[in-house]
């Protein structure tokens, strides 16, 4: 599957190799995968909740939007939800393309959208109790070089 | 009837993820007024629209005064945070 949203953790080196293995004529491969920060040690844990249906929707929309675009061979988006801990994974994207720029470019094309157009919302527990993560001005800024 | 579903802080300042209603509003933003005549909870969760984003039939609509049509589910929630 190309999208995943999952609340089980997942194994990137395995994830990449299947990816590997399906993009065939690519000749470049990029992989990012984000964490939950610890905040300087001051994160506990991190809940993030999303919108069940419009989630998996948003992915593919995204997701297909980049392969058109950049004539990828292969994209992938798996994006977690649920209880997590400082140091998980929290999601990942890969992308193949015949050479490494449009690799790139639809990687970080993923990864700005993934931040403001995808239903997840990030809740961060501390010694200073919960709080819902905001939203960046830049997250929404950074669309508009696409 | 319409399914209205609410997220993250909205979700918890309504203390409830959703909920079934019978609205005459034409546009999201007549709904949500509406809404805000429901409770207290709905009032203050609603009190800062520019902090709210509302998708239609899971598809994010550009602004509120997107007509509401024969959507059977609309979402409020605050921006997203994915990635």
């Amino acid at each position: 599957m190309s999208v995943r949203v999952q609340s089980d953790p997942f194994d990137m080196g395995a994830e990449v190799d299947a990816f590997t293995a399906r993009a065939s004529g690519a000749g470049a491969v990029v992989t990012f995968s984000g964490l939950v920060r610890d905040e300087g040690g001051t994160l506990t844990r991190m809940e993030i909740e999303h919108y069940p249906g419009m989630t998996e929707k948003a992915l593919e929309k995204i997701r297909s939007e980049a392969v058109t675009r950049w004539s990828l061979t292969e994209a992938m988006i798996i994006h977690r939800h649920g209880p997590m801990k400082p140091g998980d994974q929290i999601m990942m994207v890969a992308t193949a393309a015949r050479h490494r720029s449009d690799a790139f470019a639809a990687a970080e094309f993923l990864m700005d959208y993934l931040k403001s157009r995808a239903p997840f919302w990030k809740k961060e527990y501390g010694a200073d109790g919960e709080t819902w993560v905001a939203a960046k001005d830049e997250d929404e800024a950074a669309l508009e070089r696409w | 009837m319409i399914d209205v579903l609410y997220f993250a802080w909205l979700r918890e300042r309504i203390g409830a993820p959703k909920e079934r209603l019978e609205t005459g509003a034409e546009t999201v933003a007549d709904l949500i007024e509406e809404l805000k005549g429901r409770s207290e909870a709905h009032a203050l969760a609603f009190s800062d629209v520019s902090a709210v984003r509302a998708a239609l039939d899971q598809e994010l609509v550009e602004d509120m005064s997107a007509p509401i049509g024969g959507a059977r589910e609309v979402a409020f929630f605050p921006p997203m945070t994915g990635g």
